[in-house]
Formats: structure tokens, C-alpha cells, sequence
């Protein structure tokens, strides 16, 4: 009798490739020999339609990258926006744009935990939990801007409106009660035996391999390097907040699933020292609707919840971006993911690829 | 009718009343439609069971959910489940290109048959059971393997990868798990003294779950691998292969393996109420007083019990890794099972015929020592269970497929 190794297609329709995602992987028996990526079902050519619309416009492209977040892909391209248009947005607007940010992150970072124990075959509960609280920030972003998951809620300088009155209360209440929604996460999670003996040391990415793959975010942060974007290059007001950084220390899957939970509660944190400091006034800076910053080019980048989302802008002078670039941290980050899985078990490459929480709309653009 | 036949109430009382109606000359008639009836009452009894399982399944999963569940289809949603199999009857029956029609076929049939197979020898009330086989135990354990051979052919024939996988963690799985299955029931049948089914239900002055809580345990786990529940699914891991080896079955095909697989929970759990909960009779009324509800409802209500804590189990852990799930079987609960079958095998040498005080004096040791088992297994996984485990072997993708 003689063995051979068997080529599985995971993918595109799979369930747990988190949209249309194809990995061509090498099997022998179970164990994963080698694995290739296989992108782009869901390309919309994002950069190239930017090109072809007003500045104003492109917002609601971003919202399309990561739907998951798109708070942050908003911040991230007005940011590029005013810094080639040196426009500063009033301070009212910029605390605006961190909360709704920071709101952004805590749903994502749910999502993402709970699609992580889907991934590991619990059948549903977490990811009830996670969806659960979700509902709760979508019901925030709704108030701010009427929509739950493409919210075009961020100009160039600054949002498109001020929260309305009963924002706040709710607010609030929001931040009293998370706390407690993470603390029954965290016992349902964090002690599980089961959740140990499949995360435990399963994909280990060593801090040098992170940062030569160019890995970004809760990952990188997992394999023990303290870099967040919101602190190394504090943009918008994040400089006036305190937070602290989780970092993991082993860089498994564990680590991932620990840090994105730690990195709510600093999130919270600064939701509240956010609702706290907010100063009164208007929150969009008056901008003509056709923008024309002068010829040049801008990179801004901001600390979304999957890593550094960056966006690299040149204008001619015109009212659309002659060139638009996306950074996008879900498809970096995947750059490790051949020497995260090989010699692991076919379960466990579901598992590490779930770990590294990545969106097809970013990935794919 | 045989002497074998005497102590079975329910036979005897349709015997009789069929006996009655037919001329004398048929009598030989009336004996099989006794028992085709009674056949008929099981088969559809596992019917009903399996469909009400999906029902409670699913509303209990809502409700550790926090979600609601299936309530529209008729009142509180109860026809759910009848809605569901008439879709699956009413939809188009593919055989894949590649499958070898004649085992892709014949697959479901064989994972379904052992299911009604399995509930001949269960006693379902007083003196009401199909038969009563002196090697009941047995039986039941040699019927239950068949459904390996029905998953690795539906798995096979099927001519696809995912399935293929799922068979190949079938044979290792199931197989494997086989063995602790059989070991811990052998603890109740020494303390019994039979095999047969009613007799252990009679036997069982203490339930069995008092008097054998590792055969308990041992049997509770082997029986969820069996029957590829959580944490033991990954025959048909949908985050990993899918489906497993039901990937290509749709229509009532597919409606069959899922039958098997519910109606397995509520045979499975009704062979454990028997085994483990004294089946039938009153915990708390003694036999010979005057009952308020009949036999068969205490059996019910011990079956949904044990149904119960398969769909709790589901609700609250994640999956296990197939090397886990091997070395589960191999290094923990065959240990357990052989050492429940040792201390079983001494007690009952010590007390041959055992007072009511020896049997708690049973208990007690027989609870020590589990959770002591329990305890030391937990410390050596804590200790030696999470060692990572990735062994790289530099091959690539061939360039051709590149």
C-alpha cells in the first residue's frame, strides 16, 4: 500500500473561509503539508471606481472594505483626506470620529471572537453571545447616523452630524452593562478546557516572522509586540486618552482570541474618558461639496481592528483622487498564514486562519 | 406461545385479544401480528421520538442561545419538525457523477435499520418489550457498530473529498471508541447477573448510575463519539469537512442519516435510562404500591432526561482535535472502563449477594474512586495534554497544480 497526498479545495463556499475565500491545501491524511491562498471572488475594483468619484463620495466605497468595521475605514480615508487638503475638523467631530471608531472596534472584535469559537465547533452559543452585544453597538451607530452597517458617517472634515440627544443616555447605559457582558465572556471562554487543548500553542507566529510578514494588529500585538498605531502615531485626539496595550506573550491562537477580548475593555475605556472630555461646538469644519486639494500625496493610517488600515492618496488638483491605495491589514496579514499551518492538522488550519480574523471585502477590495 | 413469551404482559394481552377475533386455525396469524404491531408501535414510536427530539433540540439550543427558536410552524412551532421532513421529501434526489450509485444508495438504508433494530430488546414499561433476548447487552453493542459500515460507505461511495474524510475519521473514530463502550456496560452486567434487558431493569435495587458512576461516565462519552455529538462531531465537522461523509446527500437520503443520527439520541438515551436509571419503574414509589402514572411515561421522562444532557453538552463546548479525540479514547476512558470493570469485579466477588448496606458501602467506594479518577485524568491532560503538536514535513504543492 502506498500513500499520496490529496489536494483539497477549501473554498469558496466553505463555511468557515469567512466569505469567498479559496486555500488550495496539500494534505497527507490530515496533517496540512502546504497551503496556497487563492484570492479575489469578491474584487470590486474599490481603487480604481475612488478614481472616478468626488472625494466626498469615496466615503461610502470605504464602508464596502471591511463591513464588518466601517467606522474605521471611513476615519482612516478622511484622515487621508484632510491631510492632503490640510484641513483640521473641529474638535467636536474628532471626539465623534474616536467614539464611533472605538464603538466600531468593540463590534468587530465580537464578531471576530465569535465566528473564532464557531470556527472551533462550538455550535453557535459564543457566537449568540458575541452577536448579542453587537446588536447593542449597532443600535448606537444607528442613533448617530441611521444606519447599522454602512454608515458614511465621516467627511472630510469632520462627521455628518452631531449625536442626537438620546445618544448619550444610551451611551451610558451601554458602558455600564458591557463590562459585565465581557466578564461572562471571558468565564465562558477564557477556561474552557476544550478552547486550551485546541488553542494552546496551535499556531505559534513568532514576534520576528510578525514583523518581517509586515503583520499588523491583535496578531502582531498576540506575538508579543507592543505596536498600535493609536499609540506609536496617535492620530485624531487618541493622545489625550489613557489605554493601555494587551500584548500576548506566545503568539498562538490563544493569545489572539485573549488580546481581542482584553482590547475591549480598553475600549471602553476610552468610549467613557471620550463621553467625558467631549467639548461643545460644531462637528464638521464648512467644506465646499467639490473638494480640489492641491496636487500632492497624503498616507494616513489608523489602528482598525484587524491592524493598520492605511489609505495613499494623490490628487492633481482635480475633485477626485488621481490615485487611491488601500493598506489593507486583512490581506497582509495573511501573508504568514503558510508557515502558521503546515505541519498542523486540518481542524487546527481552520482554527489558525480563523485566529487571524480576516474580512473578504478587505482582503479583495 | 413459549414460556419465553410468559412474563411479556403487552404480548400476551394483544395475543389474546387477536386469538379471540381469529377462527382457531390461525392462530399461528395471530402470533406474528402480535408482533408486528408491537413493531409497528416501536418504529413509530422512534419516528415520532426522533422528530420531537429536532423539535426540543432546537428550542432548547434557543434557549442557551438567548435566541427564541423554531415558533411558527403550528403552536409553540410542534410542527417544525414534520414541516422539515416534508420538505425533504418534496426535494430533487442528486447522485453526484463520481459516486458508486449502488452503496450511495444503500448507505442511508443501512445507517437507519440498526436504529429500530436497537429498540426490540428495550423494555419500554412493565412487562412491555418486544423481546427479550438473553444476550440483550450484547445485542444492543453489536447493532450499534453497524452504523460505522453504513458511514464509511455513504462516506465512500460518495466520491468526494470532504466525505471521504469524514469516512476515514469515522472508521478511526468510531471503531476506536467501540471499546470503552463495550468495557463499561461489563460492570452492570456482573453486578446484574444478566444480559438481558429486563433483568437488569429488575436487577437495579440502587439505579446503576449510583453503583457504576465511571461505567456511567465511560458509556455517556463513548455513546456521544458513537453518535458524533459535540464534542466528538467531527465526522461531519461543518467548520472543517462540512458535512463529512452526508456532504453530497440531499432530499430524504439526507433526511435519513439525520434520522439516524436523532432517533440514535433517543435510543441511545432510552438504553441508558434502562441501564442506568432502572428504566421503567418508579424512583419513587416501590413496586407493588398503587402507581399514579403509568411505566411507560417514568421511562419517558428518564429517556428526555438523558436527551437533555446530549443537547446540553452541545450547546456549551467546542470540538475536539481528531488526535484528541483518539487519545481520549485510548488513554482515558479505556483506563476508566477496565478500572470500573476491576473494581466491579471485586466488590461483586467480596459480596456475592449484597445487602442493602453493602450496596451504599458500593456507592460510596465506587464514587471516591471516580471523582478521584476524574481528578488525576484532568491534572495529567493539564500536564501533558497541551504540548503542541505540529510536526512540519517540508513538502510543497506539486508545480502542475500550482
Amino acid at each position: 500500500m502506498q500513500g499520496e497526498p490529496v489536494i483539497l479545495n477549501l473554498g469558496p463556499q466553505h463555511p468557515s473561509t469567512h466569505g469567498v475565500f479559496r486555500l488550495r491545501v496539500l494534505l497527507d491524511g490530515e496533517v496540512v503539508q502546504d497551503v496556497e491562498p487563492v484570492f479575489g471572488y469578491l474584487h470590486r475594483g474599490t481603487e480604481k471606481l475612488a478614481e472616478e468619484r468626488a472625494y466626498v463620495q469615496v466615503v461610502t466605497l470605504t464602508d464596502r472594505l471591511d463591513y464588518v468595521s466601517a467606522m474605521t475605514n471611513n476615519q482612516a480615508y478622511v484622515l487621508a483626506v484632510e491631510k492632503l487638503a490640510g484641513i483640521r475638523p473641529p474638535e467636536r467631530g474628532m471626539y465623534l470620529r474616536v467614539m464611533a471608531a472605538e464603538l466600531s472596534r468593540l463590534a468587530s472584535h465580537l464578531v471576530a471572537t465569535g465566528f473564532f469559537l464557531q470556527d472551533l465547533g462550538a455550535f453557535a452559543t459564543p457566537l449568540m453571545y458575541c452577536f448579542r452585544e453587537r446588536e447593542r453597538v449597532l443600535d448606537l451607530m444607528e442613533m448617530l447616523c441611521g444606519a447599522r452597517i454602512t454608515f458614511s458617517y465621516m467627511r472630510p472634515g469632520g462627521v455628518v452630524q452631531d449625536a442626537p440627544e438620546d445618544f448619550w443616555p444610551a451611551l451610558r447605559r451601554f458602558l455600564t452593562e458591557m463590562p459585565h457582558y465581557l466578564d461572562e465572556l471571558e468565564r465562558l471562554l477564557a477556561e474552557n478546557e476544550v478552547i486550551l487543548a485546541r488553542t494552546k500553542g496551535v499556531g505559534v507566529l513568532p514576534a520576528a516572522v510578525a514583523i518581517n510578514a509586515s503583520v499588523s494588529g491583535p496578531v502582531l500585538r498576540a506575538s508579543g509586540v507592543r505596536w498600535d498605531i493609536r499609540k506609536v502615531d496617535p492620530y485624531e485626539v487618541y493622545d489625550r486618552f489613557e489605554f493601555d496595550i494587551p500584548v500576548g506573550v506566545n503568539g498562538d491562537c490563544y493569545d489572539r482570541m485573549m488580546v481581542r477580548l482584553w482590547e475591549m475593555r480598553q475600549s471602553l475605556r476610552i468610549l467613557e474618558q471620550a463621553a467625558q472630555q467631549i467639548p461643545g461646538g460644531p462637528v464638521r469644519a464648512p467644506l465646499p461639496f467639490f473638494l480640489r486639494p492641491p496636487p500632492g500625496e497624503a498616507y494616513a493610517h489608523v489602528e482598525a481592528p484587524k491592524g493598520e488600515l492605511g489609505f495613499y492618496l494623490v490628487s492633481d488638483g482635480g475633485i477626485a483622487p488621481y490615485r487611491c491605495k488601500i493598506r489593507s491589514p486583512s490581506f497582509i496579514n495573511l501573508t504568514p498564514l503558510r508557515e502558521m499551518v503546515r505541519g498542523w492538522k486540518l481542524a487546527d488550519l481552520i482554527v489558525i486562519f480563523g485566529s487571524i480574523d480576516i474580512n473578504m471585502g478587505e482582503v479583495d477590495r | 406461545m413459549g414460556p419465553w413469551l410468559e412474563r411479556n404482559g403487552l404480548y400476551r394481552a394483544l395475543y389474546s385479544l387477536l386469538d379471540g377475533l381469529l377462527p382457531a386455525p390461525l392462530g399461528w396469524l395471530a402470533y406474528a401480528l402480535t408482533g408486528f404491531i408491537i413493531m409497528l408501535l416501536l418504529v413509530n414510536g422512534v419516528l415520532l421520538g426522533a422528530a420531537l427530539l429536532v423539535y426540543m433540540e432546537r428550542r432548547l439550543l434557543g434557549r442557551f442561545q438567548s435566541r427564541l427558536g423554531p415558533n411558527r410552524v403550528g403552536p409553540f412551532g410542534l410542527l417544525q419538525p414534520f414541516a422539515d421532513i416534508l420538505k425533504l421529501l418534496l426535494k430533487e434526489d442528486v447522485v453526484p457523477r463520481g459516486a458508486d450509485v449502488l452503496l450511495f444508495t444503500a448507505a442511508p438504508v443501512a445507517m437507519a435499520a440498526p436504529l429500530f433494530l436497537l429498540t426490540a430488546v428495550i423494555p419500554f414499561g412493565q412487562n412491555a418489550y418486544l423481546a427479550d433476548l438473553n444476550i440483550g447487552v450484547l445485542y444492543i453493542l453489536a447493532v450499534t457498530a453497524l452504523s460505522t459500515l453504513a458511514i464509511f460507505l455513504g462516506g465512500w461511495a460518495t466520491g468526494n473529498k470532504y466525505a471521504l474524510f469524514g469516512a476515514m475519521r469515522a472508521v478511526a473514530q468510531l471503531i476506536s471508541y467501540e471499546v470503552p463502550l463495550v468495557l463499561s456496560l461489563v460492570g452492570i452486567v456482573l453486578l446484574a447477573g444478566s444480559m438481558s434487558l429486563v433483568e437488569v431493569v429488575e436487577a437495579q435495587r440502587l439505579p446503576f448510575l449510583l453503583l457504576q458512576p465511571l461505567g456511567f461516565f465511560v458509556f455517556f462519552a463513548a455513546t456521544s463519539a458513537e453518535l458524533n455529538r459535540t464534542p466528538f462531531d467531527l465526522l461531519e465537522a461543518e467548520s472543517e469537512i462540512v458535512a463529512g461523509y452526508h456532504v453530497e446527500y440531499t432530499g430524504m437520503r439526507f433526511g435519513l442519516f439525520q434520522l439516524a443520527e436523532f432517533g440514535g439520541v433517543v435510543v441511545s438515551s432510552a438504553v441508558m435510562a434502562t441501564l442506568f436509571l432502572r428504566g421503567w419503574e418508579n424512583p419513587f414509589v416501590p413496586q407493588g404500591w398503587p402507581q399514579v402514572l403509568p411505566s411507560h411515561l417514568w421511562f419517558g421522562l428518564k429517556t428526555i432526561f438523558f436527551i437533555f444532557l446530549f443537547i446540553w453538552v452541545r450547546a456549551t463546548w467546542p470540538r475536539l482535535r481528531i488526535d484528541q479525540v483518539m487519545g481520549f479514547a485510548w488513554k482515558v476512558l479505556l483506563p476508566l472502563a477496565l478500572l470500573n470493570l476491576l473494581l466491579t469485579g471485586v466488590e461483586v466477588w467480596l459480596w456475592p449477594r449484597p445487602t442493602t448496606a453493602q450496596l451504599w458501602g458500593m456507592v460510596v467506594v465506587n464514587w471516591a474512586v471516580a471523582l478521584a479518577c476524574l481528578v488525576a485524568f484532568s491534572a495529567l491532560m493539564e500536564r501533558w495534554g497541551r504540548r503542541p503538536t505540529a510536526s512540519v514535513v517540508p513538502v510543497r504543492l506539486p508545480a502542475e497544480v500550482r
